[in-house]
């Protein structure tokens, strides 16, 4: 099996356009365990970068340090300009206000109704008057079709409407960067298509760079600019979507054709990994 | 023997941790609260959680153990027959010891582990990870509140449960076993000092901050913990420990008060 890494970095990933990260040798241990071993990645302004890997490939762990949620064992991460590892703690919250995060299950706190939860960012960080606030909310609400919903409270809510509503939380500081985690893992392939669409709407729209975290070949390759493969710690491609599909990286091709690999014994995981199952 | 020793060194290293990781965890929050915004609400909201949502429980469980310490007071003294001093007596057992003591465990079990799960599923759903992520500092925003609710709900919860545990004591010595009412008031005028109340009153507000320290550091470390589980047997695991370390955390820290200040 061949592991090294083969980037592949192509015309349009490398044009005049500023990198909004630059992730250099990236080191990650849990505990004794290196998840994340040696990865480089790079995304532009204006770009959509799918980061694609099985369960146990690293890239939660990867989204993690992006987030600065995690502090790594070595190696360096810029984001909007800054090095993650100088910024004191106001400073890195001052560049939170800049990024939106969706989780997988949307993170939404039980406690309050779907408004407030997506109006809570802008009740801690702004001064606006309620009326705006409610306009605001409704908008974002409205923009992932969950118009009507603001009274409901998370746990009246399906899968799919959690993590519509996650996103819609994510963009209500209108963020220049927005990660998104897992955006179809959990849900029917239809409204994984809508949240797909979505996702290319933003970028159209409001210019996002949008950085996605999935294990959904069909949704990586059909909202990608481009993907980066991880498999275990190690990035194996990166390149557009025709350069990952032509790749003759050996587990790439096993990956996209969704073969088992060589040992008979990892093919139940490996099954497991494909329909969807979580980290 | 060697494993032994190893064992030993290991267990030393997690305590030191265990330690440090609660050192830090109450600093931060502590110094969360010295940066704007101030906001009052999610103070009173745990206030009322924590406090006016025991109070019934610590109304029923102050009666009765006035009434008991009373009947058992009332029992030794009359062989002396210094039944007049059974106002003293009641009064100081439930201002010293009894009150802050009951009141604490009785919190632990209906606010403490309530909270340690609430903060624990947060910790598990990525709430946490995602207040984080929208610049919301957690420390301030979920973990002040519940820390300052508990020192204002605890000793409030206290007091209530010594002037009950009086009014029960009172109903045995006084009403069932005719002891006169001016003695068992007097006696508690005369006996019980400042001091008293004093110490009371600290074992509370220490009693408070423990409760709720350990219940959301446990709760918000739940991913760090070393047996390595997660989900909702982890959450249960996480806050079955919460209640006996906080249990055991304001009986050790009973003894070392009531040392200190008697």
């Amino acid at each position: 099996m061949n592991h090294s890494a083969q980037p592949l970095e192509t015309p349009e990933a490398v044009d005049g356009r500023e990198p909004v990260i630059e992730v250099r040798d990236l080191v990650s241990h849990y505990g004794e365990r290196r998840i994340l071993d040696g990865v480089d990645l790079q995304v532009r302004r204006g770009e959509i970068l799918v980061i694609m890997g099985g369960s146990g490939s690293g890239k939660s762990t990867l989204l993690h340090h992006l987030l600065g949620l995690k502090r790594p064992s070595a190696g360096s991460i810029r984001l909007l300009g800054s090095e993650l590892e100088d910024l004191s703690k106001k400073q890195l919250y001052a560049l939170r206000r800049r990024m939106g995060v969706a989780f997988q299950g949307g993170a939404l706190f039980s406690s309050m109704s779907l408004r407030e939860n997506v109006a809570l960012p802008l009740r801690q960080h702004t001064r606006l008057d309620e009326e705006t606030i409610r306009i605001m909310t409704r908008m974002k609400l409205e923009m992932v079709n969950l118009g009507g919903f603001e009274d409901l409270r998370p746990a009246e809510l399906s899968g799919g409407m959690l993590k519509r509503a996650g996103l819609a939380r994510s963009l209500i500081m209108d963020p220049e960067l927005l990660f998104f985690d897992e955006p179809s893992a959990g849900l029917d392939p239809v409204v994984s298509a809508e949240l797909d669409e979505l996702i290319l709407r933003l970028r159209e729209a409001l210019s996002m760079t949008i950085v996605v975290v999935t294990h959904e070949l069909e949704s990586a390759f059909g909202i990608a600019d481009r993907i980066l493969v991880l498999d275990q710690g190690r990035v194996l491609v990166t390149g557009t979507v025709e350069q990952v599909r032509n790749t003759d990286n050996a587990r790439v091709q096993d990956l996209l054709n969704r073969r088992p690999r060589n040992e008979p014994v990892d093919a139940e995981a490996y099954l497991r990994r494909l329909t969807g199952m979580r980290d | 023997m060697f494993r032994a020793i190893e064992r030993l060194g290991d267990r030393t290293l997690y305590f030191i941790e265990l330690w440090g990781q609660m050192g830090l965890f109450l600093f931060t929050t502590l110094a969360s609260l010295l940066r704007p915004p101030y906001q009052l609400h999610p103070i009173l909201k745990q206030i009322h959680f924590i406090g006016a949502r025991s109070t019934l429980v610590i109304l029923v469980a102050g009666v009765f153990t006035g009434m008991v310490v009373a009947l058992q007071f009332y029992d030794t003294l009359v062989r002396f027959g210094s039944v007049a001093m059974l106002g003293s007596a009641v009064a100081l057992a439930l201002i010293r010891e009894l009150g802050p003591v009951l009141s604490a465990l009785v919190v632990i079990g209906r606010a403490g582990s309530a909270i340690c799960a609430e903060i624990g599923i947060m910790r598990n759903d990525e709430q946490i990870d995602a207040l984080e992520c929208m610049a919301i500092d957690p420390y301030k925003y979920l973990i002040a509140p519940r820390i300052l609710g508990g020192l204002i709900a605890v000793p409030a919860l206290t007091m209530i449960f010594i002037v009950v545990g009086i009014f029960g004591g009172w109903f045995v010595g006084v009403v069932l076993f005719g002891v006169s009412e001016a003695a068992y008031f007097h006696g508690m005028y005369d006996t019980v000092v400042w001091h008293d109340v004093w110490m009371g009153v600290v074992k509370s507000f220490v009693f408070g901050l423990i409760i709720v320290w350990v219940a959301t550091v446990r709760g918000f470390f739940l991913h760090l913990d070393r047996s390595g589980v997660f989900g909702a047997e982890g959450v249960s695991r996480t806050t079955t420990n919460a209640v006996v370390f906080s249990t055991i955390g304001v009986l050790v820290s009973d003894y070392l008060i009531s040392a200190v200040m008697l």
